[in-house]
């Protein structure tokens, strides 16, 4: 029951996008489209359970001094097997995400989740956590990156979802439509909390 | 007179045209989170050019005389990312005994730094892009002062929209996203601009 828990957590409770505002930089990038969005949010998914498995496994002989450098390295080491993973079998992704594969390692999320709760708790509760909080943030990037879609290329997934009169609005898919969208569902998210 | 044509070129790229924070999307968090007040954005943005700078100066000796030669360009991600952080500290250290003023206004910034994904960005763009020693050093620059551009422009009017009338639920992230949009929305028109 309690595993329940620190799975659904991440999905809205606790989102680490749209409630804690982690990861801002990969969101707000890689959105332009939602198969980007489902890319990254993958991506950072594996990584965050990975590596929340080896941190919760070692937290034990690590001293407290350097653990934020060693769990950097672990992280290091899962952003480069996934970076790899993805040239080899999804190369037209993996260009379009570029930059943003190789920054996973410096997305506070995976470093917040490794601090806050993997270092404190055991394994099994960890992996859930982990599943949990990166599903959340494919979530967050999924409705950022539809929202953005739809409005700036009448699309979803490639698909055409708007009629043909629909002028796209171009400026969604361009960088200030990422600040604007994300503004406004931050906005959302505070009005639905207080009622 | 070619060299300084080119340079004045890059600076206006990396400054303007492609800016790290608002066409990028690099750095978003200090962009969001050290712009309330003008004092520390500036301080921020002194710190930024600073470590962004000598990044790109140590990565690029690091990518280019030992990952290279020992063929192990895989690990770029976790060289660099100890790199910067060793770096960041190193600096930390430096300032302190030799400079405690400068220490006082810049210290509490330098930490965070470490995460600053524009950090690690600029230091794998440089590698990408194929620039020489100069060239990367001054791209480190030049991204670092349009880092600080931004963010002081932030920071000046989110000073004024302190007395300005904003919905509750819009008010702290939420409008600073809608500013931001708007400041991208601007930036948008150096698009044009071709050398």
């Amino acid at each position: 029951m309690k595993l329940m828990k620190e799975l659904t957590k991440g999905l809205i409770k606790e989102n680490p996008v749209f409630v804690m505002a982690l990861g801002l930089c990969p969101t707000l990038a890689v959105t332009s489209s939602v198969i980007n969005a489902i890319g990254m949010g993958l991506a950072a998914t594996f990584v965050l359970v990975m590596s929340n498995i080896i941190i919760s496994l070692i937290k034990d002989f690590i001293p407290s001094k350097i653990r934020i450098p060693a769990y950097i390295v672990v992280i290091a080491s899962f952003v480069t097997i996934v970076d790899m993973l993805m040239h080899a079998y999804v190369p037209a992704l993996h260009k379009s995400l570029g930059l943003f594969i190789p920054l996973i390692v410096v997305n506070c999320i995976i470093l917040g989740r490794a601090e806050a709760f993997a270092g404190k708790n055991k394994v099994i509760p960890s992996i859930f956590d982990g599943i949990g909080m990166g599903l959340g943030f494919t979530l967050a990037l999924i409705v950022i990156g539809g929202i953005r879609e739809v409005l700036g290329a009448g699309q979803f997934l490639g698909i055409n979802v708007l009629p043909a009169s629909y002028k796209p609005m171009l400026v969604a898919i361009l960088a200030p439509g990422a600040f604007l969208v994300m503004g406004f569902l931050m906005g959302l998210m505070n009005l639905m909390k207080k009622k | 007179m070619e060299l300084a044509g080119r340079i004045f070129a890059m600076a206006i790229a990396a400054i303007f045209v492609q800016n790290f924070v608002l066409a990028r999307f690099l750095g978003l968090c200090p962009y969001i989170g050290v712009s309330k007040k003008l004092d520390s954005a500036l301080g921020m943005g002194m710190a930024v050019v600073f470590v962004m700078t000598l990044a790109s100066t140590f990565t690029w000796l690091i990518q280019h005389y030992l990952l290279v030669p020992l063929n192990i360009e895989f690990l770029q991600t976790i060289a660099f990312i100890l790199t910067i952080a060793s770096l960041v500290q190193f600096v930390e250290m430096v300032i302190q005994k030799t400079a405690p003023a400068l220490y006082k206004s810049l210290g509490v910034f330098l930490p965070l730094i470490t995460t600053n994904c524009a950090v690690l960005g600029v230091a794998i763009l440089n590698i990408q892009s194929e620039y020489s020693f100069i060239f990367a050093i001054l791209n480190g620059l030049f991204a670092g002062i349009g880092f600080t551009l931004v963010l002081v422009l932030m920071a000046g009017v989110r000073e004024r929209m302190e007395k300005a009338e904003v919905p509750e639920s819009m008010k702290g992230m939420p409008i600073a996203m809608i500013i931001a949009g708007g400041m991208a929305l601007a930036f948008l028109g150096f698009a044009g601009l071709q050398f």
